[in-house]
């Protein structure tokens, strides 16, 4: 059908009868702002005097890490049956955290990577929120295997490291596999944030005033002169741990999901679990980047950098995957009936109606309803209400995982072994302090180093075109 | 007033070691330096470079560099993780701490996957990281561009050109001067070296 009457490179001349209208893009960033406005607007953050919430903040978030703190120390003094854990529950909030922790670290992975791979240019005013929401994360995540380990001092016997027993880890195990996938998880997202920030903090170099400021952006900034020929491999390496991140952070996921799908377990021993536990982890972590990210807009006046557009494709992405998982859930219900094992059919049956029903219908409300109601523009246009939603889907994935982990030991093969778990104030106080942890690391992050890839931004402008008239 | 492209007597006491850096030049807007660029790349000049707030999109080919050579350091560092994975998991459960299990090889490629994998990854990244500063040759704190109180703006809103003094092609700082203000360089500075 290759018949063209018209040159190449001359528009054809039906063209010019019909005019078709111009496809805008959409502007990414909002009143035309030029690249020092950009470069005024995220520095300023770092060098203004420390504003008042965020010292309040700062110290409420110390108070609630502490709540940690105290529950490790008195957990590792006392033993841990101070945990809610005893057969057959062996597994309970510790686990339920640290897949929790993790999947809301792997939406930060997705934006960064992925959708760098994707060439969605709206990525760049959240990428660099995102990446360090998914560093901190994975640190609250490592607490809970860490600890649940029981001897804690022997949390080096994880790694293959010589010790005076002469035995190694056993390869063989998902649990080892995970602290291989997790550890380069935590290594490989942290030298991207870092490779991706180090242009930024030149620019904070060259802003600083005091000696101390030059002494430590300046360090960290390693020199930066922003030449091209430094742009040229600096871009590639960017571009390049962009294309590791996104095999590893689907990997990361799949083999937390080994955790579980390798057992024999009814309700745990499926195929289904590794897409399934990637689906949802995209949309806890992006309904995390939501709810740090509103607010921070709000506060620190970033609406031409991150508007409607950007708010409108993360609740879309949240709508997807949410769809997803609530797809996923009728699947395992499908296989299971389909599958003709009785215990497999008890194990869901159980979970919707047994005694963990409540905990099920939580999950199904926040997690497979409350998002649908992104389908509707108004909704995503009231950033409270997506606030609030985003929330829900946090509450809900946490209690994804709480019914995977829990209905399936509380109610295995055996009625006579069955059980009831609950939680000790222990594992709560543990639980509830990370979110402190992790409100501590987030606040120092805002505060001295860039909340917005600035480069990145001003590379999204119209007037950064080199081809522009 | 002095010049600021004549060197001054103190720069010229020496004449064994070369006291100029280079000339600077500043350019306002994206196209400007863009177009500068090409011709400055046409000339045949090659140690020069083009400073930019954030990466400009064509430069490279504008200035002709060459691809990257990174990839090459991802590659080797990829290759050298699935081979340490492999050497490090045959060693302690085929080895050092043979371990049987359901009388299944002691090693194989498969049961290990998952670590030789996240080693390959882990590997990979450090090779493209390092790779980035051993590229770039940084860090690098006492630059002589960072001597020019202006070149501060070139991480901000400002784009700069600097033609170095090491090249064939630089006759003399006014030369590389005029060339700069031909081409609509603006500012335009001695670097000392």
């Amino acid at each position: 059908m290759a018949h063209s009457p018209e040159p190449a490179g001359n528009p054809p001349e039906a063209l010019a009868r019909v005019r078709p209208a111009e496809l805008p893009r959409p502007e990414l960033v909002l009143n035309n702002r030029s690249f020092h406005w950009v470069t005024d607007k995220v520095c300023g953050i770092v060098e203004e005097p420390t504003p008042t919430w965020w010292k309040v903040t700062f110290v409420v978030a110390l108070l609630l890490a502490s709540f940690t703190g105290v529950g490790l120390a008195y957990l590792v003094s006392t033993g841990t049956g101070t945990w809610g854990l005893r057969s057959p529950a062996g597994w309970g909030w510790a686990i339920v955290n640290f897949v929790f922790w993790v999947g809301i670290g792997h939406a930060g992975t997705l934006i960064s990577a992925i959708l760098c791979l994707l060439r969605q240019r709206w990525r760049t005013s959240i990428n660099r929120a995102a990446e360090a929401m998914t560093i901190f994360a994975v640190m609250c995540a490592g607490i809970f295997p860490l600890f649940h380990v029981g001897r804690v001092w022997f949390g080096w016997w994880l790694f293959p490291i010589p010790n005076q027993n002469a035995i190694w880890p056993q390869f063989r195990s998902p649990l080892e596999w995970d602290v291989f996938a997790v550890s380069t998880y935590f290594t490989v997202s942290t030298l991207f944030w870092y490779m991706g920030m180090i242009p930024d903090l030149a620019t904070i170099r060259d802003r600083a005033r005091t000696w101390w400021r030059k002494a430590v952006y300046g360090f960290l900034a390693m020199g930066w002169r922003g030449g091209n020929r430094q742009w040229s491999n600096f871009e590639m390496a960017y571009l390049l741990l962009a294309g590791l991140s996104t095999p590893l952070v689907l990997s990361v996921h799949t083999i937390v999901s080994f955790d579980f799908a390798v057992s024999i377990l009814p309700g745990w021993h499926t195929t289904i679990f590794p897409p399934y536990f990637v689906a949802g982890a995209i949309f806890s972590g992006f309904a995390m980047v939501l709810t740090l990210m509103l607010p921070l807009r709000a506060i620190y006046r970033l609406h031409d950098v991150i508007n409607q557009y950007h708010i409108d494709n993360m609740t879309k992405i949240i709508l997807a995957t949410g769809t997803m998982v609530g797809y996923a859930y009728a699947t395992e219900f499908f296989i299971a009936a389909y599958s003709g094992n009785p215990y497999e059919k008890f194990a869901f049956i159980n979970r919707a109606f047994g005694q963990y029903a409540w905990a099920y219908w939580i999950m199904v409300t926040c997690n497979v309803i409350s998002p649908q109601l992104f389908w509707f523009k108004a909704v995503r246009e009231n950033h409270a209400l997506v606030w609030i939603i985003c929330l829900f889907v946090n509450v809900g994935m946490w209690f994804e995982r709480f019914v995977i982990t829990v209905t399936s030991l509380a109610n295995d093969y055996l009625p006579s072994s069955w059980g009831y778990y609950s939680p000790t104030i222990v594992d709560i106080f543990t639980f509830f302090g990370t979110f402190g942890f992790f409100s501590v690391l987030f606040l120092l992050f805002i505060r001295f180093l860039p909340l917005l890839p600035m480069a990145e931004v001003k590379m999204v402008t119209p007037q950064a075109d080199p081809h522009a008239r | 007033m002095n010049d600021p492209i004549s060197p001054s007597r103190d720069d010229r006491r020496d004449d064994r070691a070369p006291r100029v850096h280079g000339v600077l030049a500043s350019f306002r807007r994206a196209p400007d330096v863009f177009h500068a660029a090409e011709r400055i790349r046409d000339l045949g000049w090659t140690r020069w470079d083009v400073h930019t707030p954030y990466p400009v999109h064509g430069l490279d080919a504008a200035m002709g560099l060459p691809r990257s050579a990174i990839p090459r350091l991802t590659l080797l560092g990829g290759v050298t993780g699935f081979l340490a994975g492999c050497l490090l998991t045959w060693y302690t459960s085929s080895l050092d701490y043979p371990l049987l299990v359901g009388g299944k090889p002691y090693w194989s490629v498969i049961y290990p996957f998952p670590v030789l994998y996240e080693c390959t990854i882990l590997f990979a990244a450090f090779g493209t990281f390092f790779g980035q500063f051993l590229a770039n040759r940084l860090p690098r704190h006492h630059h002589p561009l960072f001597e020019v109180p202006q070149f501060a703006r070139v991480t901000d809103d400002t784009f700069m050109v600097v033609l170095e003094a090491t090249d064939p092609r630089f006759r003399s700082p006014e030369d590389a001067r005029d060339l700069l203000a031909s081409l609509g360089g603006q500012d335009i500075t001695l670097v000392r070296d």
